[in-house]
């Protein structure tokens, strides 16, 4: 009986599980579908690129900043004990440009613009906004989640390539105080960082963006119950754009690099 | 192609997370007719108003607008169906990031093809008809429950639809807010003679508006009839619904219907 009982408890939640994957999918068709056929809605496209991408420029340029700092304080320290100090430019620039700039920017657009994707298209379910638009014959996909999901594919590597240049300056400027020589570093920079890098950095931010803006806005979709809700939905955007980031990364990486 | 505004249900089925909601619903609502389907909460009304507009997919049984059946329309043909069909939601569903005027102006702009100032034309008429005008520049959240309805309706008709839904359209309004709703709706089925459906839990409302009233329990119409007829109903229910809104002239009951 108790076997039973777990098995079928199990083939409950593997069907609840699938069932959702299968709406996923089908979410990403409907969406890829309007994204083929041009479907895209050009005044809330500018005005989604302004929100998520001109909006986030200060909060990147911060993370951006730091992130390059904390590489250059951690690499030049140890690389000028081993002797190594023409190495710190490169290193910095190429983690930079591959890795730091693209994830912490993702992270960074996923707390800030997929939590509000996912609140904002899960407060028009629940009041009812999404099926006013469906029943004046418009396609809520195409409408909301299309030009949302290219403002911010086209919008993160615009924000990586600032990440990356204030993480340089911001890098060089720590190498500097730590005793690397200016010159050093930036030949350094120049011998070791190819655009390959920089362009992969790039790639890597638009799948990114586009990730994000699928999730929080299926997340968002997808709410019911009211205020409650939303808020679930925007936690779980969060969390799930995330975790898809970090695991596109490993994927990307072993892609392009 | 033009709807004249016939909307026929045939043994309407829908269950929702397991539970039947629906039991076999039918109706005809003939062009120019106003009918309301009156009900307690949860019985019912609002799944079975979003039938009405393809929002949800019968089980068994179907919806028809002048004879298509809605679920088996292509998506073409399904929007240009839409197109004609006004519905106001019950918290009036406008959306949040636009003005007034461009709430009521969006179906416009979907799908007509208008010069800008026809539009603010037609906007200004359908606000005016509501009792709304010179507020094309608010935004949603500066309107209390009753404009925003107002205007819900104002935009439901902008494409001049040959049928009108309404949603609890009083729900959630003091009385005499509420009056003064149903008499918007009255003016607007007057001036527009279009098929008018409304799901309500106020028996003034569907009395106020209706031609017919179909009252619902647990997902059946338990009584169909004209206002004297649902009146000299003798079910428990329409009883109930009698007493609470003190047309029997027994005082109301805590905690009764509605």
């Amino acid at each position: 009986m108790t076997v039973n009982a777990t098995l079928e408890r199990l083939g409950e939640a593997t069907l609840r599980r699938l069932e959702e994957v299968g709406l996923a999918a089908r979410f990403v068709g409907r969406v890829a579908s309007s994204l083929v056929r041009l479907r895209w809605e050009a005044g809330q496209l500018v005005l989604q690129m302004a929100r998520a991408g001109v909006d986030s420029v200060p909060l990147v340029l911060l993370t951006g900043l730091f992130s390059g700092m904390v590489l250059a304080y951690q690499t030049a320290n140890q690389l000028l004990r081993l002797g190594g100090e023409g190495f710190v430019g490169g290193l910095i620039a190429v983690s930079m440009a591959r890795e730091a700039a693209p994830v912490f920017a993702a992270v960074t657009v996923a707390g800030r613009v997929g939590a509000g994707f996912a609140a904002e298209l899960g407060t028009m379910v629940v009041t009812e906004q999404v099926d006013a638009l469906t029943v004046m014959g418009i396609d809520p996909l195409e409408y909301l989640v299309v030009p949302r999901a290219v403002a911010l594919a086209v919008m993160l590597p615009v924000l990586v390539v600032l990440a990356n240049a204030v993480g340089s300056v911001g890098g060089y400027v720590v190498s500097v105080v730590v005793g690397v020589p200016g010159s050093v570093y930036v030949d350094s920079v120049r011998l070791f960082l190819d655009l390959h890098d920089v362009l992969g950095g790039l790639v890597k931010a638009a799948v990114f963006g586009l990730l994000i803006a699928l999730v929080a806005c299926h997340k968002g979709l997808r709410a019911s119950g009211g205020a409650a809700g939303v808020g679930q939905a925007t936690t779980g955007a969060v969390v799930a754009a995330i975790a898809w980031v970090l695991a596109a990364n490993y994927f990307l990486d072993v892609l392009l690099f | 192609m033009e709807l004249s505004g016939l909307v026929e249900v045939e043994d309407l089925h829908k269950a929702l997370g397991g539970q039947p909601v629906l039991r076999g619903i039918s109706l005809v609502v003939a062009p120019g007719e106003a009918v309301a389907v009156l009900g307690p909460s949860g019985c019912g009304k609002t799944v079975f108003l979003r039938h009405l507009v393809g929002l949800l997919v019968p089980d068994r049984g179907e919806v028809r607008l002048d004879g298509e059946a809605i679920h088996r329309l292509s998506p073409q043909r399904l929007r240009e169906v839409r197109a004609q069909v006004g519905v106001v939601f019950q918290g009036a569903a406008l959306l949040d990031s636009l003005t007034v005027g461009e709430n009521v102006a969006f179906p416009l702009r979907r799908h007509r093809r208008l010069p800008e100032s026809r539009i603010q034309e037609i906007v200004a008429e359908k606000l005016n008809l509501v009792g709304m005008e010179g507020t094309e520049h608010k935004m949603p959240a500066e309107l209390s429950g009753g404009m925003r309805k107002r205007v819900g309706i104002a935009r439901a008709l902008a494409l001049d639809p040959k049928v009108v839904l309404y949603d609890e359209p009083t729900a959630g309004l003091d009385p005499v807010t509420a009056r003064a709703v149903d008499r918007v709706m009255m003016e607007v089925r007057a001036k527009t003679q279009a098929t008018t459906i409304l799901v309500t839990h106020d028996l003034l409302t569907a009395f106020a508006v209706a031609d017919r009233v179909a009252v619902m329990e647990a997902g059946r119409f338990v009584v169909v009839g004209s206002r004297e007829e649902v009146r000299a109903s003798p079910h428990p229910l329409v009883q109930a619904f009698l007493r609470s809104s003190g047309l029997l002239g027994v005082p109301q009951e805590a905690g009764s219907e509605a």
